[in-house]
């Protein structure tokens, strides 16, 4: 929607915050519940089994460490993003959200096409133990926010790029921040204590 | 249906080579998309009552052929109650309450042309089209639609061997997942809408309660359904892929989903309370030309109960075997929500008393939803305390407890909000008198149908049992009787919503043109033209007081619109 | 269109101080070489220190410095502190029934023969056979 068929509706600020941030902090806050059901879940299932702690152990440890940097990286180049859309620069946010984006697909290629199919391969599928099902659960609702938030950059960046609609820039980057938030918590949960 | 849109379309000048189909199915307008909600909600809850009429006849007459359907088995009869309290559940009571009269009322009653994400608005109502399709689509699968209680607790669910169903459940389970998503998606444009887009001068308290009730219901959605994302996701892959989340014979706990679905499950009764809750107060307020007793009191009350509702949901639990002591924590804390919903009330009488009371239609539903809303209310008291919960779980007691509280926020507030703002919203007024007669033949009945139903649970009526003739303390001729009474009760009130229909289609078609305020009252929707324009007015207004502003002394009119500079 | 593009930096943006990015980045990745050191050491309470502490640590970095919680209005601290005390009254009311074995008049038998562990050796496929486990 252009600015010019955009409502009056959507320009107005009584709450002193411009509306898309707002409207991105509530789907963040919707989404903490979710992610919170399920690792609640988790953390119940987990504090009350050994049984639990023996299967973790299978994870690997180091492809969850390179994942949680590769996350990381790409936070750093969304908020770079959010600094040049600031200062006006649509072309740099634009690299700087395809950046981002690369990131994203990185942490999505390293699970989807090494971590996992190595783990399938060793028997640990989505139903060989209830830790293994919130495994694949837990982190495949994660990456499916991910996959998620990559599609939406690659509406943003180009027309970004063009100089137009700067504050997307901010907005995709909240919740990319947000889905790295969730992972930083996943990674201990699932990988680190065994 | 369609026909009646095409009477004020000519009224929209806006939009001249707009193709209909553009207009009314691909229109990113509030209102459009508040029809478009509503007459989805309507057509669901025409199935949802059709299942209502063929289970209380086998009800009443046990084996006998029910007229448009046939005999009922068990595996229909369980079918059958799923799919009813599902479907006005999700697909009734939550699209007309808040999707409708949301979307309705938001924009055009804080001075705003449109919400803040119209296209987002319209994914919305598109995701809930598909939802309320699949679940069509459930009903003609392999073994008919699910049939394990709308509570989904498994095994029940999760194993296709003990629900019969397995491919109804799976489908079921996407159904409600895409309704979720709908509303979350809708949720957030209510939120962001009503707290950034209201009119300059509309401070805090100038925003009408009923704008208040639909944003805090939108967050309490928002903040609740979360774990039940969690949960039916864990659900649909127990069902498909052969984990074990609530399995307990392989690691899992069927209670686990208990808690989830209930986390959501109360919270979810106060989510389409407390818009209609809003509705009387703007009606009430309007029709005895009085303030509304005590704003900041029932706002406080409103955001009370929402925070507290996340504190009371293992009362759905108490007999399924959780820790005791869980039991008494929430046993207080459920006691302890009752007060907060009855200190509205009691402004909402307050309201009422000494004012200047005029019996249209609306109010007659309003004054109807408090009375019969007291009574819903009352009876949860005891199924709140855990002790007399033991006797009482699972019974009808229960079943006409939660509808004396779901009738009146579901089909009372829904009439109540349909008859005050049609005018506004198609530009023509009702037939008042009609309107009166479907009060008194909806609301007779209703109370005919579950009255005798607290009486039979106290005797011992289990819920969900298709046949009570193996029960033979249950068999006795006074409870059958009791069971028929109910039945023919409900009969006669869904002969009776002809007239709502008869009314409804007249009045769009032949009414009198209903002008820009035909109540005379202060709210913004009220100054925009009857029905508003794409946009809502030509200038936006601004607002100088409160909305109930009535009878103020030293002035001329009894009513003092929000936009009114002097 | 042109027009557009000049006439603002994005809506409403009180232009802020920008921290600098590559610092905290930087901070994150040494905390999160810590939090995978941690489990060598071999202490169970250095473990979860490192492993959790550093995770509410690392959040709140990015919370502060990437999203800006602390600029954006004040009630946004609010509904998201509000969201995660949900959580701890969900895990709270939950816990008490789905972290024990058996109950008043109820069990579940994986629980209390041990035998949840499913699948335990690599190599094998498949989930493990419905029928419940021998009587405990």
């Amino acid at each position: 929607m252009s600015a010019a068929s955009r409502p009056i509706a959507t320009t107005r600020s009584s709450a002193g915050m411009p509306t898309g941030r707002l409207a991105v902090w509530w789907v963040i806050a919707s989404e903490i519940v979710i992610f919170g059901g399920l690792l609640g879940s988790y953390i119940m299932f987990r504090l009350s089994h050994d049984a639990f702690a023996q299967q973790a152990a299978h994870t690997n440890v180091w492809i969850g460490t390179v994942n949680t940097l590769v996350l990381l990286t790409s936070s750093l180049a969304a908020v770079l993003g959010h600094k040049a859309a600031e200062a006006g620069d649509g072309p740099k946010a634009a690299r700087q959200l395809y950046l981002t984006a690369l990131g994203g697909l990185t942490f999505a290629s390293i699970k989807f096409l090494y971590e996992w199919p190595t783990e399938i391969h060793e028997g640990f599928t989505i139903s060989s133990s209830t830790f293994w099902s919130f495994y694949y659960t837990a982190a495949g609702i994660h990456a499916a926010h991910v996959i998620a938030g990559v599609v939406i950059m690659l509406f943003i960046a180009p027309v970004a790029k063009k100089g137009l609609e700067l504050q997307r820039v901010e907005l995709i980057g909240l919740y990319w921040h947000f889905v790295d938030v969730v992972w930083i918590f996943l990674f201990p949960l699932l990988y680190i204590a065994k | 249906m369609v026909v009646q849109h095409a009477e004020h379309h000519e009224e929209h000048a806006h939009h001249p080579q707009e193709s209909w189909f553009r207009h009314y199915f691909l229109s990113t307008d509030h209102k459009i998309i508040c029809f478009q909600y509503m007459f989805t909600g309507m057509a669901m809850g025409l199935v949802g009552a059709f299942f209502a009429y063929v289970f209380r006849m086998q009800m009443a007459f046990p084996g006998v052929h029910v007229p448009g359907w046939g005999l009922v088995t068990p595996a229909d009869y369980n079918m059958l109650i799923t799919n009813h309290g599902a479907i006005m559940i999700f697909w009734v009571a939550m699209p007309v309450l808040i999707a409708a009269f949301g979307n309705y009322l938001i924009p055009l009653m804080i001075g705003a042309d449109d919400m803040v994400f119209p296209r987002i608005n319209r994914l919305s109502y598109q995701i809930f089209l598909l939802s309320a399709l699949v679940l069509i689509v459930s009903f003609f699968v392999p073994g008919g639609g699910f049939a394990g209680a709308w509570t989904m607790y498994p095994p029940l669910s999760a194993k296709a061997q003990y629900s019969l169903t397995g491919d109804g459940s799976t489908v079921f389970v996407f159904a409600v997942a895409l309704e979720f998503v709908a509303f979350l998606l809708g949720g957030i444009n209510f939120v962001t809408t009503a707290m950034n887009s209201r009119a300059p001068g509309m401070k805090i308290y100038d925003i009408p309660i009923v704008v208040w009730m639909i944003v805090i219901a939108s967050l309490l959605f928002m903040a609740s359904v979360g774990p039940l994302i969690a949960g039916a996701i864990m659900l649909l892959f127990d069902q498909r892929l052969g984990t074990a989340f609530f399995d307990p014979n392989r690691g899992g706990d069927p209670i686990l989903w208990q808690h989830l679905f209930w986390f959501f499950g109360h919270p979810e009764v106060y989510v389409v309370l407390l818009p209609a809750v809003g509705i009387v107060a703007e009606i009430i307020t309007v029709f005895s030309r009085k303030k509304l007793f005590a704003y900041k009191t029932v706002l406080s009350t409103a955001i009370a109960t929402g925070v507290l509702s996340f504190t009371v949901w293992a009362h759905h639990q108490f007999v399924a075997g959780i820790d005791p002591r869980m039991a008494n924590i929430f046993t207080v804390t459920t006691l302890i929500i009752s007060i907060p919903i009855a200190e509205m009330m009691f402004v909402y009488i307050a309201t009422l008393y000494g004012g200047s009371i005029t019996l249209t239609t609306p109010m007659l539903w309003a004054l109807g939803f408090i009375g019969s809303f007291l009574i819903g209310g009352v009876t949860g008291i005891f199924l709140g305390s855990s002790g007399a919960d033991i006797y009482l779980h699972d019974t009808y007691f229960v079943l006409a407890h939660f509808h004396y509280t779901f009738f009146p926020i579901a089909i009372i507030g829904t009439y109540a909000g349909l008859t005050f703002w049609f005018p506004k919203m198609f530009g023509k007024m009702m037939n008042d008198t009609l309107g009166k007669w479907h009060f008194w033949l909806t609301f007779i009945p209703f109370n005919c149908i579950f009255i005798p139903l607290f009486f039979t649970g106290m005797l011992g009526d289990h819920r969900r049992i298709f046949d009570y003739s193996n029960f033979s303390e249950l068999s006795t001729p006074m409870l059958q009787h009791l069971r028929a009474f109910a039945t023919v009760s409900l009969l006669v009130m869904l002969t009776a919503q002809t007239l709502f229909v008869y009314n409804f289609v007249t009045s769009l078609l032949w009414g009198k043109k209903a002008e820009k305020n035909p109540w005379k009252a202060n709210t913004l929707e009220w100054t925009a033209n009857s029905p508003p324009p794409h946009g809502n007015w030509a200038t936006l207004p601004t607002v100088y007081r409160g909305p109930y502003e009535y009878s103020v002394p030293d002035r001329a009119e009894d009513y003092w619109p929000q936009n009114a500079p002097s | 269109m042109a027009e557009h593009a000049h006439a603002h930096a994005p809506e409403g943006h009180e232009s802020h101080e920008h921290p600098n990015y590559w610092r905290i980045w930087g901070i994150l990745c040494a905390l999160l070489f810590v939090s995978v050191a941690g489990p060598f050491v071999g202490i169970k309470i250095v473990t979860l220190i490192t492993a959790f502490g550093i995770a509410i640590v690392k959040a709140y970095l990015v919370a502060k410095y990437f999203m800006h919680i602390d600029i954006a209005a004040k009630y946004v601290t609010y509904f998201i502190m509000t969201a995660l005390v949900f959580m701890v009254l969900f895990f709270a009311g939950a816990a008490p029934d789905v972290m024990k074995p058996e109950g008043r008049n109820w069990e579940k038998p994986a629980w209390l023969d041990g035998s949840i562990h499913g699948t335990m050796s690599p190599g094998e496929h498949g989930a493990p056979a419905e029928e419940p486990p021998a009587a405990h």
